[in-house]
């Protein structure tokens, strides 16, 4: 090893250092944007070594030089765009995006040293070759995964779970075969073998992601998170820089514990999800019963009346917040209570939303400050001191079936909402939410259902209250 | 086995430890932050793109090269300019009577800044 080149190892040590530190500096909202900036800052440093490097060794050609440019500038420019003008409902779309383009990029630097190897003179080691296809293999998968994951959650592929006859013997054929010839590819260099690789591995991240439904999809972008980290570590071995290790080791670690999380909050195993199955349960099979049950209907302005004589109010936000647009409206209801002296906080439910901690961004770009937004376990105990809870656009979270045995959602972490001593829930209609059965919060005593869009409803609650109170 | 191939595995296994350890300690409100800055730091797969270009010579590596250029430098640009977005949405807001301790420096461009953002 040269001088030259121990430094450079050395220096992307140094990178990597930065993204652990960044990565730890986000254990608290107020260092987190310091954070960031260690992070951008070791990734500048290892850009910048690549750059001394190349530079250094000399064998670049100019059509190199400009390929890279320009390919930097292109995708640099769209990443920019994207990342500025993306709306905050519309996150984990990018973030399944990133994970799709870094997935790809990792599986092509593999499929170019593949092809680099095989074409010299004296075989490939098994060693490089075996990280070599796992790269290959978990980039492709997680490329074609993710756009599919962005497709479903972007509504330009239905968020149903699609399914086909024969679905998992397709599955199976297409494993074997892609196993069938990564095993060729270890044995004899070929490049047609790898390419079969490469669709093979394609085909079949279309085919995982397809069957899962969108309300899975917080679990979903989660694994294929890891899924590219695993590639990029991959990767690292594949050109043998410690920085990618490093760094895809990280990503793989942050997307594996978020995995867990979002499957454990939904009480549901991994393999469940990616199996499907549960998911097929929000069609219309299940809006038969509960239509007519036993629930009382509330005005905005006797809704608005209990809100502004309560002491204590917790807002419980779900999906249907985020779909209605409606984050600004509870964020201004929040603060005309507020500003009366009634103290409000929010109950974030993990899986409130479409990606692990998503309620919270849209909290926060809602002004909402970070103090209010309590986690589920913080919060659970709050509600029987409180005086009314209300609930926007959640459903199956806040379930009390889920306390007993037998049912779809069984052993669910929910909030406990029914133990607060009054209960608003703000809803379009008495369908269903994701497990398709009925909500018993709903027919509690305790509860009122105001029938109306989230951010209609709480633009009429917060006249009503500033009526009240003005 | 080779040592090389011994060593990167084990600065693989203990950086996932790190992982597991730094990540698990962050809350709950930052999970989507924090899967963006993942996103972003799976970026550093630029550095592979670019020693492709810098030691290719044949049509096809300069089309890989390109492509993976493209991806991994949307990828970098984008994680960072995105995380750094949200990240700077989160704050304490002092005027909150009951919630947090006030905190006077950062109160006033509250809601200037929301125009910024968007």
């Amino acid at each position: 090893m040269s001088g030259f080149s121990f430094a450079s190892q050395l220096i992307y040590v140094l990178a990597a250092s930065c993204f652990v530190l960044g990565l730890h500096l986000m254990n608290n909202p107020a260092s987190a944007r310091r954070g960031n900036q260690f992070s951008t800052a070791g990734m500048v440093i290892a850009i910048a070594t690549t750059l001394a490097l190349i530079a250094h060794a000399g064998v670049i050609t100019a059509t190199g030089w400009t390929v890279m440019l320009v390919g930097a500038l292109i995708g640099g420019g769209v990443g920019l765009y994207a990342a500025r003008t993306v709306q905050m409902t519309a996150m984990p779309q990018l973030v399944s995006m990133f994970n799709a383009v870094g997935g790809g990029a990792a599986a092509l630097v593999a499929i170019h040293d593949y092809i680099r190897v095989a074409s010299a003179v004296v075989g490939p080691a098994e060693s490089t070759t075996i990280t070599t296809l796992l790269d290959v293999i978990i980039g492709s998968v997680t490329f074609s995964g993710s756009i599919i994951a962005a497709g479903k959650l972007q509504g330009v592929i239905t968020s149903a779970p699609v399914t086909f006859p024969g679905a998992r013997v397709v599955n199976l054929v297409l494993a074997a075969f892609g196993l069938a010839a990564s095993g060729y590819v270890l044995a004899t260099p070929s490049l047609a073998g790898l390419w079969i690789v490469v669709v093979a591995s394609l085909v079949f991240g279309v085919l995982m992601v397809m069957p899962i439904g969108g309300a899975d999809m917080p679990v979903v972008i989660s694994l294929l998170n890891a899924f590219t980290g695993t590639a990029v570590a991959m990767a690292g071995f594949v050109i043998g820089n410690w920085a990618l290790i490093i760094a895809g080791a990280l990503v793989g670690a942050s997307g594996g514990i978020l995995t867990k999380l979002m499957a454990d909050a939904m009480n549901r195993s991994i393999g469940n999800i990616i199996v499907g199955g549960f998911g097929t349960g929000d069609t219309a099979a299940a809006v038969v019963a509960g239509a007519g049950a036993d629930v009382r209907a509330i005005t905005a302005d006797d809704a608005g009346i209990q809100l502004a004589y309560a002491g204590k109010v917790i807002i419980v936000p779900g999906y249907g917040l985020a779909a209605a647009q409606a984050q600004h409206e509870v964020a201004e209801l929040a603060d005309v209570l507020e500003s009366h002296g009634v103290d409000v906080s929010y109950a974030i439910h993990p899986v409130a939303g479409r990606m692990p901690g998503h309620m919270n961004v849209l909290l926060a770009e809602a002004n909402v400050p970070y103090p209010q937004l309590k986690e589920m376990d913080d919060v659970n105990p709050e509600f029987a001191r409180t005086d009314v809870a209300l609930v926007i656009g959640a459903n199956d979270v806040t379930n009390p079936a889920a306390r007993r045995p037998g049912t779809a959602i069984s052993g669910m972490p929910i909030l406990d909402v029914d133990q607060a001593k009054s209960i608003i829930v703000i809803k379009r209609s008495m369908g269903h939410g994701y497990a398709g059965i009925d909500n018993e919060l709903y027919s509690n005593p305790k509860t009122s259902m105001y029938f109306a869009d989230a951010k209609t409803a709480l633009s009429e609650l917060t006249s009503a209250v500033k009526t009240l109170v003005g | 086995m080779s040592t090389a191939l011994l060593t990167d595995l084990v600065i693989f296994v203990l950086s996932l430890w790190v992982g597991f350890e730094v990540i698990s300690k962050v809350p709950a409100t930052l999970h989507t932050p924090l899967m963006s800055a993942a996103n972003s730091i799976h970026g550093i797969v630029l550095v592979g793109a670019m020693l492709i270009a810098a030691t290719t010579n044949s049509w096809i590596g300069y089309v890989i090269a390109f492509l993976a250029a493209v991806f991994a430098s949307a990828n970098v640009v984008g994680g960072y300019v995105v995380t750094g977005r949200m990240l700077k949405m989160f704050r304490k807001r002092p005027t909150a009577p009951a919630a947090a301790p006030a905190q006077p420096a950062s109160a006033q461009p509250a809601v200037a800044r929301d125009g910024q953002s968007s």
